[in-house]
C-alpha cells in the first residue's frame, strides 16, 4: 500500500484544442480566471504580458501560440495557470483545468516520436489512463527564458 | 564639556553602536565557529578580522577603553593568522573565543546602562603570547593547578542515593574516576542558566554527569546563587577537567575532588539518620515548587525594563514587501468598495467607506516611508568619531555635514555605514595633514571635511571632501607598481583618474606604518565592492596639495520612485520624473524633418521627437488630433521628446520587476501596480536615448 503511494503522481490536467494535457501539482502555484493583462512590447508573441497576481508582476504565457496552435479568444473556461520554476513565476493561459488525478509514475511512457510538432520539444512523457492520453509537460524547456530573449534584439 | 551634554550626545548614537557591535560580534562567532571547521580558510579569517577592525573603530570612538584595547589584541592574532605568520589551532581558537565572549559581555553592559568596563588583562595577556608565537595554556595552567591542589583534601559535599552509589562503585570498578566538581560563578554573571548549561556540555563531552546539586530542574530555573555541584564519572585526569571547566567564561572557581567510596558511604549512614528531617525538607520543597510559578514571571519583568533603551527594531525587508503586496491588494479592494458605495448611495456605508479610505491612506504613506530612512541616521555617528580621531591624530579637523536629511532605501542605509566609516577615516588619516605641515604649505590650520548628500536624477550621491594633501600620483603609481597592481607600460599610459582609482584596488595601502586609524589595507578595496554590491559606484577626484573628493553614487530606484502616467492609444506606461525635464503639447505643424528624423524646437533646442507607440508597437485603435502631448526626458544633457496621447497625471509608486522569466526587456525598467489592480510597465529613458 505505502509503495504505491509513494510512485504515485499527482497531476493537473488542463486542455488545449482537444488535447489533454498534464503538469505535476507540485509545480502549480494556483489556477487563476484571466484578468487583465498588461501588454509587454518586444517580446515574444507567446508572452501575452504581465499580470498584477496578489501584488506579483507575473508574466502570463499563451501555450496555444507558445505550442502553435491557432489562437482563439478566451472565454469562461479559460483559465491561466500559474507554475513556479526554479525562481521564476509564470502564468500559462490554457483553455481550461478542471481535473486533478493520480498516476503511478511507472505508467509514464517516453514521449513518441513526432516529427515537425513543436510541442514535441517540450514533451516529458505520455500517460495513458482508460482512453484518455495525457501529455506531460517539461516545464523547464516551455519556460526556457532565452526563447524570450532572442525576439527582444530586433527591437532594439 | 558640561557631563549632561555629553552623555545626551553619546546616547544618540549609543543604540546604533550596540546594535552593530551585536552584529559584528554575532557575526565573529559564526565565522569562528566555520573556521573551527576549516581552520586552513584564510578569507573566513579575513572576514573576521574586518569585523573585529570595525568593531575596534567604533569602541574607539565611543571611548570604551577595555573593548577597543581587547578588540585590537584580537585583532592582531587575526592578522598574524591572516599573514600566515602563525597557524590556527584549537587553543588560539579558544583564546580568541574567549576574548568575544568577554567582548559580548561588555556590549551587554553597556546596553542595560553600564560602563563597558571588565577585567580583561588574563585574556589580552593570553592574545599577546599568541602573537608572539606561544601556547598560552601552559602559563594558564601552571595557576590553576596550583589552586586545585590546595583544595584537594576535603570531604564529598553531596548526598548520595543507594542507585547513585552503585553507579559510582560499577565505575571504579570499570576504572572509571568519580569527580565531585564544585563550579562558582562570578557574582556579576547575568545568564547563570547559560554558563550552567555550558559547563554541563563540556562535562557530558569528556565523561557521564551522575548527580547534580541543585538539581537539573533548579539549576536551568537558575534556582541557585553562585554555586552548585556536579558528579561526574570520567577516565579523564582531575586537571584537565578543571581545566576544561574554567574554560567556560564567568566561571569564577573551580573545585574538582575525588571521590573514594569510603567517603560516600560515611555520607550516606548519615544520611539515613536523618531520613525524618529530610521529610521536612521535601515538605520545604514541595512548597517552594508551588510558588515557583510565580518566579519566572518577575524575571520576565526584568528583562523587560533591561530592554526598554530598545527603540528600534529591525525588520527583514522581505516582510516589508509582503506588507507592502498585501497592502496593494487592499487598495484594489478599497477602490471597488468606494465605486459599490457611490452606486448604492447608502449614507452609512458611504461614511464607513470614506473612514477607511482615510486610514489606510495614512497606512500607506506609513508603509511607503518604512523603507526610507534618513542619511542623518548613519551621518550622527560620525561627528565624534572625527572630533576623537583628530585628537588621536595630532590634527585639527573640522566636520561639515550637508543634506543628512537626504532620504535613502533602508536596504542601502544598512550598508553604506561601514563603507563610509572607511572613507572618512582615510581623509582624515591620509588626507588632512598636521597643523604644523598645513601652516607651512599656507593653509589654515585646521582642515576642513565635508561629508555631503544629495538627490540627483535616480541616484543619491554622498561625497567626502577634504581640504588635505590630495593624491599623490607618483606615490600611487610607485606603490602599485611595487604591489605588482599595474606594470610599467600600462603605469605610464593612465590618466590621473586611472591612477587614482588604484587605490581602490585590493592589496593597495598608502599607509606607511599601520596606525590604529586606518591602515593594513582592509578598507578601500571593501568600500568599493560593498558600493557595488548596492549597484552604485565610486569615483575620486584629487588635486595634489589641494583636497580630494570621493565620491559615491548610490541608485535610488529600490523601492518607490515618482513618475508621470501617461497613455498612449488603450495602454498606460510610466515615466521616471527624475528623466522628465517637462511636458509640453506640441502642434503637428511645428514638427520640423531633419534627416528622416521628427524634430520640434524646444527652447532654442532642436530636440529629436520619439513616439512611444513606435517604441514599444502599440495597437492603435484611434488617430490622434493636431496636437501632440510630448514628455522631453532626458539622459545627462542629451534629450529627447517622447510622444504620447496623453497625460494621466504625477504618482508614487512602487518599483516592481518583471519577474525571473522576462530579464531583459528593451527599455522597460520594471512594472508597477495602479490603483485599479492593473500593471503599468515603467519606462527606462535612459535606454531610449543614444
Amino acid at each position: 500500500m505505502t509503495e504505491t503511494l509513494a510512485a504515485d503522481l499527482k497531476l493537473i490536467i488542463f486542455q488545449l484544442k482537444g488535447k489533454e494535457y498534464a503538469i505535476p501539482v507540485s509545480q502549480v502555484r494556483s489556477i487563476e480566471k484571466v484578468q487583465h493583462i498588461t501588454r509587454v512590447p518586444g517580446i515574444a508573441p507567446f508572452v501575452k504580458g504581465v499580470i498584477n497576481l496578489r501584488g506579483v508582476v507575473t508574466p502570463i504565457i499563451d501555450l496555444r501560440s507558445r505550442f502553435d496552435i491557432d489562437e482563439v479568444n478566451y472565454s469562461d473556461s479559460t483559465r491561466v495557470i500559474i507554475v513556479a520554476l526554479e525562481d521564476m513565476e509564470v502564468g500559462l493561459i490554457v483553455d481550461a483545468a478542471n481535473d486533478v488525478i493520480d498516476v503511478a509514475t511507472n505508467s509514464i511512457e517516453p514521449p513518441p516520436e513526432i516529427v515537425g510538432m513543436k510541442e514535441a520539444d517540450y514533451i516529458n512523457g505520455v500517460v495513458k489512463i482508460d482512453k484518455r492520453l495525457l501529455i506531460l509537460l517539461d516545464l523547464s524547456k516551455v519556460l526556457n527564458p532565452e526563447e524570450v530573449k532572442t525576439l527582444n534584439e530586433f527591437v532594439g | 564639556m558640561p557631563r549632561g551634554v555629553k552623555a545626551m550626545e553619546m546616547n544618540q548614537y549609543l543604540e546604533v553602536f550596540i546594535e552593530e557591535s551585536k552584529e559584528h560580534l554575532q557575526s565573529c562567532n559564526e565565522r569562528l565557529l566555520e573556521l573551527e571547521k576549516n581552520p586552513s580558510d584564510l578569507t573566513i579569517v579575513n572576514e573576521i578580522f574586518r569585523s573585529a577592525h570595525t568593531l575596534k573603530g567604533m569602541s574607539a570612538t565611543m571611548g570604551y577603553e577595555d573593548l577597543a584595547s581587547l578588540t585590537h589584541q584580537m585583532e592582531n592574532v587575526l592578522d598574524a593568522i591572516r599573514n600566515q605568520k602563525i597557524s590556527v589551532n584549537a587553543e588560539i581558537l579558544d583564546v580568541v573565543f574567549e576574548s568575544v565572549d568577554h567582548l559580548e559581555e561588555m556590549v551587554l553592559s553597556i546596553s542595560e546602562g553600564g560602563d563597558g568596563k571588565r577585567d580583561v588583562k588574563v585574556t589580552v595577556d593570553k592574545l599577546k603570547l599568541i602573537e608572539k608565537g606561544e601556547s598560552p595554556v601552559q602559563a594558564q595552567s601552571k595557576a590553576e593547578v596550583a589552586v586545585a591542589v590546595a583544595e584537594e583534601t576535603s570531604t564529598a559535599k553531596s548526598d548520595y542515593d543507594e542507585f547513585e552509589y552503585t553507579v559510582i562503585q560499577q565505575s571504579k570498578e570499570q576504572g572509571f574516576e568519580a569527580f565531585e566538581i564544585t563550579v562558582s560563578l562570578r557574582e556579576d554573571c547575568l545568564l547563570k542558566a547559560a554558563r550552567v548549561f555550558m559547563v554541563f556540555e563540556v562535562l557530558e563531552k569528556i565523561g557521564e554527569v551522575i548527580k547534580s546539586s541543585p538539581s537539573v530542574d533548579q539549576l536551568e530555573e537558575e534556582q541557585f546563587d553562585q554555586e552548585f555541584t556536579v558528579t561526574l564519572v570520567s577516565k579523564e585526569p582531575k586537571e584537565d577537567i578543571h581545566k576544561k571547566v574554567l574554560k567556560v567564561s564567568e566561571v569564577n572557581k573551580v573545585d574538582v575532588q575525588v571521590i573514594t567510596l569510603s567517603n560516600v558511604r560515611q555520607k550516606q549512614e548519615l544520611l539515613e539518620e536523618e531520613i525524618v528531617s529530610q521529610l521536612q525538607v521535601v515538605e520545604e520543597t514541595v512548597n517552594t515548587l508551588a510558588e515557583a510559578p510565580n518566579q519566572p514571571e518577575e524575571k520576565k519583568k526584568q528583562t523587560g525594563a533591561k530592554q526598554a533603551n530598545n527603540k528600534t527594531i529591525r525588520v527583514n525587508i522581505e516582510r516589508l514587501d509582503i506588507l507592502m503586496n498585501l497592502f496593494e491588494e487592499l487598495v484594489i479592494d478599497r477602490g471597488r468598495l468606494e465605486q459599490i458605495s457611490r452606486d448604492l448611495n447608502n449614507q452609512e456605508l458611504h461614511e464607513t467607506v470614506e473612514r477607511m479610505s482615510r486610514i489606510s491612506g495614512d497606512l500607506q504613506n506609513i508603509i511607503l516611508n518604512m523603507r526610507m530612512v534618513p542619511v542623518e541616521t548613519v551621518f550622527n555617528r560620525f561627528p565624534r568619531m572625527v572630533r576623537q580621531l583628530a585628537r588621536d591624530l595630532g590634527k585639527k579637523i573640522n566636520l561639515e555635514i550637508i543634506g543628512a536629511e537626504t532620504e535613502l532605501d533602508r536596504t542601502v542605509i544598512d550598508e553604506i555605514g561601514d563603507p563610509l566609516v572607511h572613507l572618512i577615516r582615510n581623509a582624515l588619516d591620509h588626507g588632512v595633514e598636521t597643523p604644523d605641515i598645513r601652516k607651512a604649505k599656507g593653509k589654515a590650520e585646521e582642515g576642513t571635511v565635508i561629508l555631503k548628500a544629495f538627490h540627483s536624477g535616480n541616484h543619491v550621491f554622498i561625497e567626502i571632501d577634504d581640504d588635505g594633501a590630495g593624491i599623490s600620483r607618483d606615490k600611487v603609481l610607485k606603490k602599485a607598481l611595487k604591489n605588482g597592481i599595474v606594470n610599467e607600460q600600462t603605469a605610464a599610459t593612465l590618466t590621473d583618474k586611472q591612477v587614482y582609482e588604484l587605490i581602490f584596488a585590493s592589496g593597495f595601502s598608502t599607509a606607511e606604518k599601520i596606525s590604529d586609524v586606518s591602515g593594513r589595507g582592509v578598507g578601500l578595496d571593501v568600500v568599493k565592492n560593498t558600493i557595488e554590491s548596492l549597484g552604485g559606484s565610486v569615483s575620486i577626484d584629487s588635486k595634489e596639495g589641494v583636497g580630494s573628493t570621493f565620491s559615491i553614487q548610490l541608485p535610488l530606484t529600490l523601492s518607490i520612485i515618482s513618475v508621470m502616467l501617461v497613455e498612449s492609444q488603450q495602454e498606460k506606461y510610466a515615466i521616471p520624473l527624475s528623466s522628465i525635464i517637462e511636458t509640453a503639447i506640441v502642434k503637428k505643424e511645428d514638427i520640423m524633418n531633419a534627416h528622416n528624423q521628427q524634430v520640434i524646437d524646444f527652447r532654442g533646442k532642436v530636440v529629436p521627437l520619439l513616439f512611444l507607440k513606435d517604441i514599444f508597437n502599440v495597437p492603435v485603435y484611434e488617430e490622434g488630433d493636431e496636437f501632440y502631448s510630448v514628455v522631453i526626458v532626458r539622459k545627462g544633457d542629451k534629450m529627447a521628446g517622447l510622444v504620447v496621447d496623453s497625460f494621466i497625471g504625477q504618482q508614487e509608486v512602487v518599483l516592481k520587476s518583471l519577474g525571473n522569466y522576462l530579464t531583459s526587456v528593451f527599455a522597460i525598467s520594471g512594472a508597477t501596480i495602479l490603483g485599479d489592480g492593473q500593471v503599468a510597465l515603467i519606462v527606462d529613458c535612459n535606454a531610449l536615448i543614444k
